[in-house]
């Protein structure tokens, strides 16, 4: 039987607005993917570690509160130190288009704003998933 | 025949005509429903208030149980206070936007913080690396707070504030800004949100577990019942709990269970429910189902009214009275055509006029996409003043009352709600119903289950799933500058250079032993702020006293 795509879905940072990711995670979970929620208010370090330990082919970040300049590429950059570069990373929530491109030049494969129906995330996870 | 008897039968001829009509040409649905699911008739006639005792179940305005609004007069008297959210980057940037906003017109205040600030980090922690003043301001002592409100005379204003994990410490900060500027407590008026319940629930600034949360609140309750007596001691909030997805049903339902815990964790305290009870406030939300709003209000109002009188004996009429704050709903935004945004704030807004609310912030078109620009916020404004000035809703009280509609819409939210309670009650209360995940989890099935309506096309969101265009990234979004974080590093350095540091640590030490103890600790929190300790210092006192909050996970 094939693996089950596993992803973890990550808050970094402060910020308490987890609708988004609840809801995305339970989504990749009844595409028939393993998910992993890791609750709010984890540093970069924290998510690299859960991926790591949970054997992780994708890292879905959500933040709102607007550190995700600071944020997103610290993981990506903790992930390479790691040697799991092969982990899909890429983030949502409220991102000013600006910032996108700096954000897709540090590793973020995608950066999906508010609005995105569930199913282009789905989609794009199974396009793009790396390892499995 | 009497007039029902006759007005029956011309309902069932008149229904026998619809069926026909709807026959030939179907309904647009195969039902319909509002925002929050609950189904709507084809029709609404005196058959379905009739039975209603007027006096009992609606009574008039400013009267038990308080239907149609806390205030005899309402807007006729004075209109509901026009107060933005606001603040961000460092305490000169929002004090600016305050004395702007003031400039308009806006008729209170209302401070943001940013998330370090609203859980008890300073500036210089390294969890604070990259949020320092981008959702609100950041302050780390009694300095940064009298620069926040430098020049702004706090007699003159009311000041509301959405803090809740540290709220002792920023009431406290601003009790004592404004001692220096000659003003005593007895004269402040304003709201803490200092609602942690929630912050469990839904909103996620929370530090430590309920037990001393709660403690911390009922301190706040005593001490301002005798020295801050026009403060609003807490704001009970189903803004966030609808944010993160309820029903407007839940949004009342889960609210109205947690100011249930606050007020039966004050009289467990030993406090006399009308000595603190009338300082009680809420806050709600506003989204776009225009009667259902409208009836959500009216009927938290009677619920509440009801739980005061029967549940807790209060006395007090201003015990009873549910007085509220609302917000426009944030996660009604589409970050797609934002200007389309202004016209669904001004329905949210007229909802909240509608069903009576006592103050009001309007959202900016452009806060799906970043905090709200200069120009937005002034719109926002501009559409709580052409509802004040121009609409005619605000001249008469509760104008929808006697609405078919809008009274059974009421009653059903009433009840939906009061089944809601007691299913909390049967856990147990709030508290235990938060540790057990149940409020929670009801929220995210209702989230689930809004989002996979609009994925399906069940629920169409102008511009979103129908009604698309390809447009141009937005221009002039507000951008908070990153130096900020350094700034704040630095000043923090500075002040610690230049204070007494052995006061401060007394202070500190003064505050750990009465946090081990039983004392109110409001009074020892404002002696560690008036000699500059900082809010970090403050709550890593409390947190190695008290523990912090662990979330139990789950989607």
């Amino acid at each position: 039987m094939e693996r089950k795509i596993r992803v973890i879905v990550a808050k970094p940072g402060l910020d308490g607005h987890d609708r988004g990711a609840k809801v995305i995670a339970r989504a990749l979970r009844d595409a028939g993917m393993e998910v992993i929620y890791t609750g709010l208010r984890q540093t970069p370090e924290q998510i690299v570690q859960a991926a790591l330990q949970e054997d992780a082919d994708v890292v879905a970040l959500s933040i709102l509160s607007g550190a995700h300049n600071h944020l997103f590429p610290r993981v990506v950059e903790l992930l390479r130190e790691k040697g799991a570069e092969d982990i899909l990373v890429f983030g949502g929530g409220v991102i000013p288009e600006d910032d996108i491109p700096f954000l897709k030049s540090k590793g973020i494969a995608e950066v999906f704003g508010p609005g995105t129906p569930t199913q282009t995330t789905v989609d794009f996870i199974k396009t793009h998933v790396k390892r499995s | 025949m009497s007039d029902s008897e006759k007005l029956k039968a011309a309902v069932e001829v008149w229904n026998a005509k619809a069926d026909k009509t709807a026959a030939r040409f179907p309904e647009r649905k195969q039902a319909f429903v509002t925002g929050s699911n609950a189904p709507v008739n084809r029709l609404y006639s005196p058959l379905d208030t009739q039975d209603k005792d007027y006096l009992e179940s609606v009574g008039l305005p400013g009267e038990y149980p308080y239907t149609r609004g806390v205030q005899a007069t309402m807007y006729r008297g004075r209109l509901w206070t026009m107060r933005q959210y606001a603040g961000f980057a460092s305490a000169e940037d929002s004090n600016a936007r305050y004395k702007y906003l003031l400039a308009q017109g806006q008729t209170g205040l209302s401070v943001a913080f940013d998330l370090p600030t609203q859980i008890g980090y300073d500036s210089d922690h390294a969890l604070a690396a990259g949020e320092v003043g981008k959702v609100g301001v950041a302050i780390d002592s009694l300095e940064d707070m009298e620069t926040l409100f430098a020049g702004i005379p706090l007699d003159k204003v009311s000041t509301s504030m959405t803090i809740n994990a540290p709220a002792s410490v920023l009431l406290a900060m601003y009790i004592a800004v404004a001692e220096k500027q000659g003003v005593s407590a007895e004269k402040l008026e304003g709201t803490i949100q200092n609602d942690i319940l929630k912050e469990y629930i839904a909103r996620g600034t929370y530090i430590y577990p309920p037990a001393p949360s709660m403690r911390l609140i009922t301190d706040i309750f005593a001490y301002c019942s005798a020295k801050v007596p026009n403060w609003n001691t807490i704001s009970i909030s189903g803004y966030h709990i609808r944010e993160a997805g309820s029903t407007a049903i839940q949004e009342v339902a889960f609210t109205l269970a947690d100011g249930v815990a606050y007020v039966e964790a004050a009289l467990k305290a030993g406090l006399d429910v009308d000595d603190f009870a009338p300082r009680l406030s809420f806050f709600f939300n506003a989204h776009n189902d225009l009667f259902e709003e409208v009836a959500k209000f009216r009927a938290a109002r009677r619920v509440w009214a009801h739980i005061m009188k029967d549940r807790f004996g209060a006395k007090n009429p201003k015990s009873l009275m549910l007085r509220f704050h609302t917000q426009t709903g944030g996660s009604t935004l589409t970050a797609q055509q934002p200007e389309n945004n202004v016209v669904r704030v001004a329905i949210q807004a007229l909802a909240a006029v509608l069903g009576g609310t006592q103050s009001l912030h309007t959202n900016s078109r452009d806060e799906a996409l970043a905090l709200p620009s200069e120009d937005s916020v002034r719109i926002a404004l501009r559409t709580q003043q052409i509802l004040a000035y121009e609409s005619g809703v605000a001249e008469t009280p509760d104008p929808l009352a006697g609405s078919y509609y809008v009274e059974t819409l009421t009653d059903s939210i009433e009840k939906g709600v009061m089944e809601y309670i007691r299913r909390i009650d049967d856990l147990g209360g709030a508290v235990k119903a938060i540790e057990k995940g149940y409020i929670q989890q009801e929220i995210q099935d209702s989230a689930y289950a809004w989002q996979m309506g609009m994925e399906k096309g069940e629920r169409i969101v102008v511009g979103l799933n129908k009604f698309q265009v390809k447009e141009a990234s937005p221009k002039g979004l507000l951008r908070v500058d990153p130096a900020v974080g350094e700034r704040q590093v630095a000043k923090i350095a500075a002040l610690k250079a230049k204070r007494d540091n052995a006061t401060v640590k007394g202070a500190l030490e003064a505050l750990k032993k009465a946090a081990e103890g039983e004392d109110n600790l409001m009074p020892l929190i404002l002696e560690a702020v008036k000699v500059y300790a900082t809010l970090g210092e403050i709550c890593d006192v409390l947190r190695n006293v008290f523990g912090e909050y662990r979330p139990s996970v789950m989607f």
